[in-house]
């Protein structure tokens, strides 16, 4: 399994490369998006204020600072991709995202566009904020300010990761061949359970 | 009312709030820790020396172990020989709450469910949750507070079972939710289980489980020897740290039971995710405070 150090913007040929299980981490600028951001831009038909085309979005909405008119991270951490997993191939489609970084997958769909149009989804370890939060170099900007805490970030990090590619570009789905597996696993148990009783 | 007054109640609850979100009970770092030396998969062995190099960086730096603030709920027991006005603890603990979230600028993830509009305080309609409960025997006051993930909380489930089903039903049931939860809910997790009761009383054990201590069977030997049975099935689920293969799905399973009606078989699942985060504290009659997990 190889590593990739990835700096966005990222290219076709740049995900392409990626297969599941390689290790991944990230430096330059990653966008922070959520639930209320794909929200507005899918289902309210906003158009985003910045431009996506080859960018890798990170499914976040963080605890931060106003310092001035800046904002500092005090703690940034990830989410739960699968809410957010209806507005994945719109993002790959339609704006051109390579890359999301999250935790917990994404479905059937999104990996279908993920293969179609090249992206990818790197999973970050959920819960580990604090390690995060000191990959962040910076704040560049905010867009959609009302929508606090799920607007549009634009964070400058350093060596984000460690990032697992879990859905690669060719159909490959980590999390897919873990739960096949797992359902085995399970069903082994529940017979056993059957022929106990 | 001696050490039982308001600013005390009011501080002791933002204090809590703080505490759980920054440092983590001892017994859930060394399960971490064991899960850590016990897994054979190379990619899950990474995942969790990551968590615990998190929990070193968030102690070391002052930083909140993971970004969600939760769902804040508190559980306050009333010891017997305390004498308190009760309605004064639940707005104490309620502006405790919004201290904490307006003071250390934590991101307020609390909005109406109609509108989504965020009330940025980490206070709204019924939130905090506050429940109450009594102390037999005892002069102190303690709060309990955990600061509910949504990655976990939203990985919840109730069944309403049949008598038939029996305890089977109830084992199939908790391993179908582990296996639809997958990596979502941040495992490996501290899976709480509701057996008996009303539909809501099923859900209460659930979270009463999840908050025990892990390392710490139930008093009852039957009731432990189905934690034990369950634990062991969901680890051999193979789904991991974060859903992404591995030995360690769970870091253990806790069962909380209640009587039921005879035509009923309740059965909930609530899980709480790897930092198992929850604090308490105790407050005595001359005021002073001691504060635990």
């Amino acid at each position: 399994m190889a590593f990739h150090s990835l700096v966005p913007p990222l290219n076709e040929a740049d995900v392409r490369k990626l297969r599941i299980g390689d290790g991944v981490s990230i430096s330059g600028i990653v966008y922070g998006i959520r639930d209320a951001t794909q929200i507005r831009i899918f289902d309210h038909g906003v158009e985003p204020p910045v431009d996506l085309a080859g960018s890798v979005c990170l499914h976040t909405a963080p605890n931060v600072k106003k310092v001035g008119v800046r904002y500092e991270p005090s703690c940034v951490g990830t989410t739960t991709s699968t809410r957010m997993d209806r507005f994945t191939p719109g993002l790959l489609e339609q704006y051109g995202v390579r890359a999301i970084i999250g935790k917990g997958g994404l479905l059937e769909n999104s990996v279908h566009a993920m293969q179609r149009f090249g992206g990818c989804y790197l999973a970050i370890v959920g819960g580990a904020a604090a390690l995060e939060t000191t990959q962040i170099e910076a704040i560049e900007k905010v867009y959609w300010e009302d929508l606090m805490p799920e607007c549009i970030w634009k964070f400058r990090v350093k060596d984000l990761g460690p990032l697992t590619v879990a859905i690669d570009s060719h159909g490959g789905n980590l999390y897919a061949q873990v739960k096949t597996e797992a359902r085995k696993n399970i069903q082994r148990v529940l017979d056993e359970l059957e022929n106990k009783s | 009312m001696g050490g039982f007054n308001y600013d005390l109640i009011r501080d002791t609850a933002k204090t809590l709030y703080i505490r759980a979100l920054k440092l983590l009970p001892d017994d859930v770092k060394d399960a971490l820790a064991k899960a850590h030396d016990a897994e054979t998969h190379p990619g899950a062995k990474k995942i969790l020396a990551t968590m615990l190099q998190n929990i070193a960086v968030a102690e070391e730096k002052d930083i909140l172990v993971c970004q969600d603030t939760g769902i804040p709920i508190y559980k306050v027991l009333i010891g017997a020989a305390v004498q308190v006005d009760g309605s004064m603890i639940e707005s104490a603990v309620r502006d405790g709450c919004r201290d904490a979230t307006l003071e250390y600028s934590l991101r307020s993830s609390i909005c109406d469910p109609l509108t989504r509009k965020m009330t940025r305080d980490s206070t709204g309609i019924r939130v905090p949750v506050v429940d109450f409960s009594f102390l037999p025997n005892a002069d102190y006051l303690e709060i309990r507070m955990i600061p509910k993930g949504s990655g976990s909380e939203n990985m919840t489930w109730l069944k309403m079972l049949l008598p038939a089903d029996g305890l089977k039903g109830v084992k199939r049931f908790v391993l179908e939710c582990i296996l639809e939860a997958g990596g979502q809910g941040c495992p490996p997790t501290i899976v709480g289980v509701g057996i008996g009761g009303s539909a809501e009383l099923c859900l209460k054990l659930a979270k009463e489980a999840i908050v025990r201590p892990v390392g710490t069977p139930h008093a009852d030997a039957a009731i432990a020897a189905v934690e034990a049975e369950l634990l062991q099935a969901i680890n051999r689920s193979g789904i991991g740290p974060m859903g992404l293969g591995g030995d360690t799905t769970a870091l253990a399973v806790h069962i909380e039971t209640a009587h039921t009606h005879m035509t009923m078989n309740p059965v909930a699942v609530n899980s709480q995710c790897w930092r198992g985060e929850r604090a308490s504290a105790k407050i005595f009659p001359d005021g002073s405070v001691k504060f635990g997990f």
